[in-house]
């Protein structure tokens, strides 16, 4: 795979039947767009939604954005058919909900590698998302993140997952945190993208600020996004601050300063700057888009 | 190709467009009744899109019926698309 780098900080939903929704996508500026044929879709209605995600695919401008396509699961009646539809148009990736083992992921590859050479397409553009929403995902998720290549990133999603475990879904997030942080350690270990579940409530601005700081701290590349006026405060959680991006600019240009000189570990300001600093510098002007002169 | 059943898309939303169709006698031909809140400026070329889509499926014997709330010609495409294959009876993969 061509390990493209993505800032993945908002993932806006936007439910597959919906043309009006689907032609604004792109406008709202968030860094992928999910068009979703799975909960979005009412059952009598699938048809309908995948015909529209096809058409509208092929001719509407996303600008900028990352464009995935959540299908439904294998198990319905529904999830083949998907494939069928959407794996020839090769959208950024294919997003799978209710992945709870590497086995599955395994067929799901299978079937879609399959449609790709019918329709003479590589194996190696288009990526996977797996979401992680039952509890069995969350016990097999470093097998499923860290096995596939073509598996760039992993989400939480949230709801489904409360519902598994039978119990109620808090604005807290207790019955979720370990899930999170198991998730986000899998998706480190396999050096992918790993992105939080939605805030159901979008009048909750400060609550949305909370929950997304809260996962920017634990590790979380991104966050789902389920009405475009939640965009903005999670793009000012994710994005570095110019306070962060000139010390990050700092600590790479002295790390290649000293490095030219053959010293390895240095000091700026009275503080011990090694490799695992310069690094997470290097990663934050990457998110940042700056670069080193 | 016939409509075998009566069959529906689309909804009367904004950027929308509701498809209905009915299965006519043999030997009637089309019938086709296009309206739109954009008929003044966009009506020929709505009506072209379904001449062709009506073409593409080799639909005879059919009535058709589109209201337009402004949809674009993928929407339009893909009301059409589904509304003739509901009436073929081609749902695959979706509950009727």
């Amino acid at each position: 795979m061509n390990k493209i780098f993505r800032n993945r900080r908002t993932m806006l939903y936007i439910p597959g039947n919906n043309p009006a929704m689907i032609q604004q996508g792109g406008v709202y500026g968030a860094d992928s767009i999910l068009l979703d044929l799975e909960d979005a879709v009412a059952l009598n209605q699938k048809d309908a939604a995948r015909i529209l995600v096809r058409n509208m695919i092929k001719v509407t401008d996303f600008y900028d954005a990352e464009v995935c396509v959540r299908v439904n699961h294998l198990s319905t009646p529904f999830g083949l058919a998907d494939l069928e539809e959407i794996v020839p148009l090769q959208p950024s990736a294919i997003r799978y909900p209710k992945t709870e083992s590497p086995e599955e992921v395994a067929d799901l590859l299978t079937i879609i590698e399959k449609i790709e050479d019918r329709h003479g397409l590589p194996h190696n553009k288009m990526t996977l998302h797996a979401m992680i929403e039952t509890a069995m995902g969350v016990q097999n998720v470093f097998n499923i993140a860290s096995k596939f290549a073509r598996v760039d990133a992993i989400t939480i999603g949230g709801q489904d997952l409360t519902a598994d475990m039978n119990i109620i879904y808090t604005s807290d997030g207790a019955g979720i945190d370990f899930a999170r942080k198991r998730i986000v350690m899998a998706a480190k270990a396999s050096h992918i993208d790993v992105i939080d579940t939605v805030f159901p409530d979008v009048n909750d601005e400060e609550g949305l600020r909370r929950e997304t700081e809260y996962a920017r701290k634990i590790g979380f590349t991104g966050k789902a996004v389920i009405n475009p006026r939640q965009i903005d405060v999670i793009h000012e959680v994710f994005t570095p601050t110019e306070e962060e991006i000139r010390k990050a600019y700092r600590i790479v240009k002295e790390f290649r300063i000293n490095s030219a000189a053959g010293i390895g570990v240095f000091a700026i300001d009275g503080k011990m700057i090694d490799a695992p600093i310069v690094a997470r510098a290097e990663y934050l002007l990457r998110l940042a888009n700056v670069t080193v002169v | 190709m016939k409509p075998k059943i009566a069959a529906q898309s689309g909804t009367f939303e904004s950027s929308d467009v509701i498809v209905l169709i009915e299965p006519l006698p043999d030997n009637s031909g089309r019938k086709i009744e296009v309206s739109s809140t954009v008929m003044q400026q966009f009506g020929s070329s709505f009506n072209q899109i379904v001449v062709d889509m009506l073409d593409q499926f080799e639909m005879t014997d059919i009535h058709l019926i589109a209201k337009d709330k402004g949809a674009l010609e993928p929407t339009i495409k893909a009301r059409l698309e589904t509304a003739i294959k509901r009436s073929l009876d081609l749902q695959e993969g979706t509950l009727k």
